[in-house]
């Protein structure tokens, strides 16, 4: 198995002196192709840092972080703009649709903006459109659609082509709960196709989707399911003990 | 949970032996709570004996004998469905009592325990979801999954706002356990 995303030791501090704020700290994560894992924790525990610095929109202060196996400090500002549209894909608590575009043209957009012609792009679009169960929709604009099949539309658009990482941000929040388990299953199953996700949430339903869990507090990696902690680390005095 | 009234709404559709009583039971039920045969037949001789339920004019118990309800079982049947299960007092919950009593035993690393438990919870709620996703046909898996998985979801929200209030607190050794007049059970308990 490869890590398609893989973060060592990141640290992002904002700010400087007394206005200092440390987001994450030594933060490991190393996420497989065909994945999903959920990274939980409260607000302010670093999570959509964690993800911005995953989609190498923010840069970490330091620490490394690899992008279907491309070193992305090593990467120049162009280079680093290309592996993103080529190969990360994004899903947002509010879809973030382009509203003067159909179903099928936003999906396509991504892949437009990467150079594919547009005949090629609307072909894959729509390909991608039906495995979320949307082709009869494809043409329709977002407001015609219903929440549920807008962020159907956002997670097509998130894994059409090449993508190899897709990264989510509370991406059930705005839905009902049946509508919220229908996009899970969804991106659960573009994950088994290969692709490595990602989703953050304060949200133990939603992170029950997923593979593997891990603890977000403080900007640290408290713990992960997988991992079974042993008694003795309950007496270990904790930072608010 | 009411073996009881669960047998009588199986019996509701139709006769049945007692072994068919148990497989329809827990296949309804996703096989959350296995029933034992025994208790299948001590449930059904006590309903026959309130009239809830008639059973053939065999004298052989065991398998080959069936029940069937009576007019009263139905009675009983749709007064139970209707009546709100008794939610007001709250229930001695395992899990609270524990973090209630982590407060006050010097050495325990609070956010620490909770973190052990919510790490549990979510690896069974994973467990429940998993199941979920394979069995989207069996409306009655479904609706046990989802029921557990609420349950679950409700104790994982407690863990992570009763971390929240305790890392807020001003200093250690200041919590204040228990002696809060005149104590919410008593509180709720009067507002019935």
């Amino acid at each position: 198995m490869t890590a398609e995303l893989e973060l060592r030791r990141v640290s992002k501090v904002f700010g400087s002196g007394p206005t200092e704020v440390q987001a994450l700290r030594d933060v490991d994560l190393r996420v497989e192709a065909g994945e999903l894992v959920a990274v939980m924790g409260p607000s302010g525990s670093g999570k959509s840092t964690l993800l911005t610095i995953a989609g190498t929109l923010e840069e970490p202060t330091s620490g490394e972080v690899a992008v279907a196996g491309r070193e992305v400090s090593r990467l120049s500002r162009n280079d680093r703009a290309r592996l993103r549209r080529h190969s990360v894909g994004y899903v947002f608590q509010d879809f973030n649709l382009l509203a003067g575009l159909t179903a099928v043209e936003n999906v396509a957009l991504p892949l437009e903006l990467d150079g594919v012609g547009a005949r090629a792009a609307a072909a894959s679009g729509l390909e991608a459109l039906e495995r979320m169960g949307l082709s009869e929709q494809a043409d329709r604009y977002p407001d015609e659609l219903s929440g549920g099949e807008r962020q159907r539309v956002a997670i097509a658009r998130a894994v059409v082509g090449e993508r190899r990482v897709v990264l989510a941000d509370e991406p059930t929040g705005a839905l009902d709960s049946v509508n919220g388990e229908a996009v899970m299953r969804l991106l659960r199953a573009a994950c088994q196709r290969g692709v490595a996700g990602v989703v953050v949430t304060h949200d133990a339903q939603l992170a029950s989707w997923a593979d593997r869990v891990v603890f977000l507090r403080d900007g640290r990696v408290v713990d992960q399911t997988g991992t079974s902690p042993g008694v003795e680390s309950l007496l270990a005095p904790g930072p608010s003990s | 949970m009411s073996v009881r009234h669960a047998l009588l709404a199986l019996l509701s559709e139709g006769p049945k032996y007692g072994l068919q009583l148990r497989q329809e039971f827990e296949a309804r039920t996703g096989e959350v709570w296995p029933l034992n045969i025994g208790q299948v037949y001590t449930t059904l001789q006590r309903l026959e004996r309130d009239g809830l339920v008639e059973s053939d004019d065999t004298e052989m118990d065991g398998p080959q004998k069936g029940f069937r309800i009576t007019g009263a079982g139905r009675t009983e049947l749709h007064e139970w469905l209707r009546t709100p299960s008794d939610d007001a007092i709250p229930p001695r919950d395992e899990l609270v009592i524990k973090v209630l009593v982590a407060m006050g035993v010097p050495g325990v690393d609070v956010p620490g325990l909770l973190q052990v438990h919510r790490h549990r919870l979510v690896e069974l709620m994973q467990r429940y979801t998993r199941l979920k996703g394979d069995a989207l046909d069996d409306l009655g898996v479904a609706l046990v999954v989802d029921a557990e998985i609420f349950r679950l979801d409700a104790l994982i929200r407690w863990l992570d706002a009763a971390d929240a209030r305790v890392r807020r607190l001003p200093a250690p050794g200041a919590v204040k356990v228990g002696r809060v007049a005149p104590g919410p059970r008593r509180r709720l308990a009067a507002r019935r």
